[in-house]
């Protein structure tokens, strides 16, 4: 059929199955709005910002595993979304995102609100186009979703000028792909996986690195299975959390700069480091040379270019980690789960030695206390966005998970303002689950306009403010390395964030107290509204145990040990 | 170990289209790999333009842009051969008042010849293996070249 440029975005979207789209119009796309206007196939939600457009399709996805639509202006609405772009770049998040652009005949001309938007985009997305023809369109937008979703997946960003969206051109969107340069290794080779399955057999000390890969590729309930027939214990990244459900055996919690002592010291010690879907950054890995030093590695990923990156491995394995550990369970018999028992009982006695825990021995409420609190009241019928800072890390520590895709928060790129439109697109995926957002005195107010998104959509975030009055982990480094000198962390001044958020017509809490942290909370799940819960808390609380930036696993600084009150 | 700075040449097949070069040469700077040279021209009758890039790093390194490079969605192939046939060009302006005769006389052992002369300047060229252009280069020096211009590698594994 014949249609316009504008028309074939909405059609595509369609024929893709998007319900949702996040967005914010300007002069170079409002023929697509206009066709927005005049359909009803998919929703639109007006964020009120293009970052928090871009991080609510973000959250939509990672809860969904569908990929994220968002939809701005050139210029300053490009611009604006270019931190969302990086942040699912660093973290493999699919989104497609369509920008405006101004008219063909005035690109390179310093028209008004011309920026070379794929000049910017190219480093922090996994493919783009500028679409120059209105009858490229359908074939574009149709490799933009498929090069989003496979493989690792990531951002695909098209430029669309203002002219080619009012273009008349034929639309068919039953064109084959014929992407030859483009072919994502998706199956693991049988022989590498075999002699790594031999390799794990022979392992006296073998443990499970697990990572963000596993919960993009769905592949979290094969890797159960795995783990339980092998009786091998396990570590997760930042990435993984749910990947294993908390309460699980051989769960032996989160490695890294802020994982448990446990995770770090399991790392530390074991032969046979099993890799699957993680890429050895380096807030994992600490110092290099000293990670896993005595240790054979097996590295199971789709992307190519993430094994041997950092660490070698002894046995690479590309491809899709759902297929690969499918295929891993059919030789499972090649190992006997009872071999590890005394490597287990090590790891147990690590666990007991440094467990992952705080002391509640101030008068403010501490934060983890929060986390956990929640953790008991909503555990698994909560999704869980976070921002950026300490808050974070106590979340990722301390937050029950029981499932993939009920934790969601920036990683790689630990992008500030990230969690409250998170959040929302989270709820928006996920309608069933609560969505809490916790955050830090510093993050929430980078975003806190999406109080009025939330408000006019009715989408329910609840966000807990764990208000330290401070931009608490740089001041943490502050404190640690810097010698206390707290240069620009102090955030003593503060909006009410009560009144705040009541000034968009959300509801907001301060609280001081546990009681009136479970009153407010309640309230809040009640109310269905969004809320902001702030919650006073200890102002110098860090974050342990930790690695410092360089050091060595195993050479964590501990929480102080204290007699119980 | 191979030495860190080891010279390497690449070969890229990418699709002919728009800002494939930039892609790649974002990707060296972005990820803080040197570019020696880099040649580029499209292959005849295919949709195909073919680069070489002369690089130089450790095996890790190479290895790690070899697969960044792949991982770039026009990208057909990467070849990192040690074997290859590899030809560089180099023109050479002298002053007139240069002895043209030795100077075509050495052009001539490196494949080249005098290849334009006017009222006050010579030119001329040379084509051959990279090591041996600059070594002609240095040897050339003597004669004060007012102007030396290099093409950069192509490459051909065998
Ligand atoms: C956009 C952005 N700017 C700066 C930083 C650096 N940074 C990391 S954590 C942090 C402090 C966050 O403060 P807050 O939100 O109050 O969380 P807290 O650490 O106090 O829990 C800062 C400034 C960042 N990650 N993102
Ligand atoms: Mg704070």
């Amino acid at each position: 059929m014949q249609i316009s440029g504008a028309q074939m975005v909405i059609e595509a979207l369609i024929a893709e199955g998007v319900d949702t789209v996040f967005g914010y119009p300007g002069g170079a796309i409002m023929n697509v709005y206009d066709e927005i206007y005049k359909q009803n196939s998919f929703h639109h939600i007006l964020t009120r910002h293009e970052q928090a457009a871009v991080h609510a399709a973000e959250g939509y996805s990672k809860a969904s595993g569908k990929v994220g639509v968002a939809l701005i202006t050139s210029g300053p609405g490009f611009t604006n979304a270019v931190t969302g772009l990086a942040d699912a770049y660093m973290d493999s998040i699919p989104l497609v995102v369509i920008s405006g652009q101004v008219p063909m005949s005035l690109i390179g001309t310093d028209a008004f609100q011309e920026i070379d938007a794929v000049g910017i985009s190219r480093s922090c997305t996994k493919h783009n186009y500028l679409v120059t023809d209105a009858s490229d369109l359908p074939r574009i937008l149709k490799e933009a979703f498929y090069i989003a979703a496979s493989g690792r997946p990531g951002p695909v960003h098209v430029d669309i000028p203002k002219d080619v969206t009012a273009q008349i051109a034929e639309f068919d969107y039953s064109i084959e792909l014929n992407l030859e340069t483009y072919k994502p290794h998706v199956k693991g080779n049988p022989r590498q996986i075999k002699k790594a399955m031999e390799a794990i057999a022979k392992a006296k000390r073998p443990i499970f690195y697990l990572g963000g890969g596993i919960v993009n590729s769905n592949a979290a309930y094969e890797v159960r299975d795995l783990v339980h027939a092998t009786g091998i214990p396990a570590v997760e990244t930042f990435m993984a959390r749910g990947v294993l459900s908390h309460d699980d055996d051989l769960l032996i919690s989160m490695l890294g700069m802020h994982g448990s002592y446990a995770a770090n010291m399991a790392m530390s010690e074991t032969d046979l480091v099993i890799g699957l879907g993680a890429r050895f950054d380096d807030r994992v890995t600490g110092k290099l040379s000293e990670f896993a030093k005595n240790a054979g590695v097996i590295h199971v990923d789709i992307d190519p270019a993430s094994i041997s990156k950092l660490v070698k491995a002894d046995f690479p394995i590309v491809g899709d980690v759902k297929n690969v550990v499918k295929e891993m369970l059919e030789s499972v018999s090649l190992i006997n789960p009872t071999k590890y028992e005394a490597w287990r009982e090590t790891i147990r006695n690590f666990e007991e030695l440094h467990p992952l825990t705080y002391h509640e021995d101030s008068d403010r409420l501490k934060p983890q206390w929060v986390i956990q609190r929640v953790g008991e009241l909503l555990g698994d019928g909560a999704n869980i966005s976070t921002d950026v800072g300490q808050h974070q890390m106590w979340t990722a520590q301390f937050y029950p998970f029981t499932r993939p895709r009920q934790w969601i928060s920036s990683g790689g790129l630990g992008t500030m303002g990230f969690g409250f439109p998170a959040a929302m697109g989270v709820k928006v995926a996920s309608p069933d689950k609560i969505s809490i957002n916790f955050t830090g005195d510093g993050s929430i107010l980078m975003n806190c306009q999406e109080l009025m998104t939330a408000v006019e959509k009715k989408i329910p975030v609840i966000n807990i403010i764990l208000n330290n009055n401070y931009l608490g982990m740089v001041r943490q480094w502050q404190t640690l390395f810097y010698n206390k000198r707290h240069s620009q962390t102090d955030l003593s001044v503060q909006p009410d964030f009560v009144k705040l958020a009541e000034a968009f017509g959300g509801i907001g809490y301060r609280v001081h107290t546990k009681e009136e942290f479970d009153a407010a909370l309640r309230d809040a799940v009640e109310k269905n509204i969004v809320t902001f819960i702030e919650v006073i808390v200890e102002r110098l609380e860090n974050v342990m145990p930790m690695v410092p930036a360089g050091g060595s696993l195993f050479n964590m600084m501990l929480l102080e040990k204290k007699e119980k009150k | 170990m191979q030495d860190e700075s080891a010279r390497r040449v690449i070969s890229v097949i990418v699709v002919n289209e728009a800002s494939v070069l930039s892609r790649i040469t974002d990707l060296f700077s972005g990820r803080g790999y040197n570019i020696t040279s880099l040649t580029v021209a499209p292959i005849p009758d295919s949709r195909y333009s073919r680069l070489t890039i002369v690089t130089s790093g450790s095996i890790r390194v190479i290895e790690q842009i070899t697969k960044q490079l792949h991982k770039l969605i026009p990208v057909l192939k990467v070849y990192e051969h040690a074997d290859l046939v590899e030809k560089e060009m180099a023109l050479m302006k002298f002053p007139i008042s240069e002895n043209i005769t030795d100077i075509a006389t050495l052009c001539a052992a490196y494949n080249g010849k005098i290849v334009n002369v006017g009222d006050n300047v010579f030119i001329a060229m040379v084509a051959d293996e990279p090591k041996r252009v600059e070594n002609l280069l240095k040897i050339i020096s003597k004669y004060n070249p007012k102007e030396i211009v290099r093409s950069g590698a192509v490459a051909l594994e065998r």
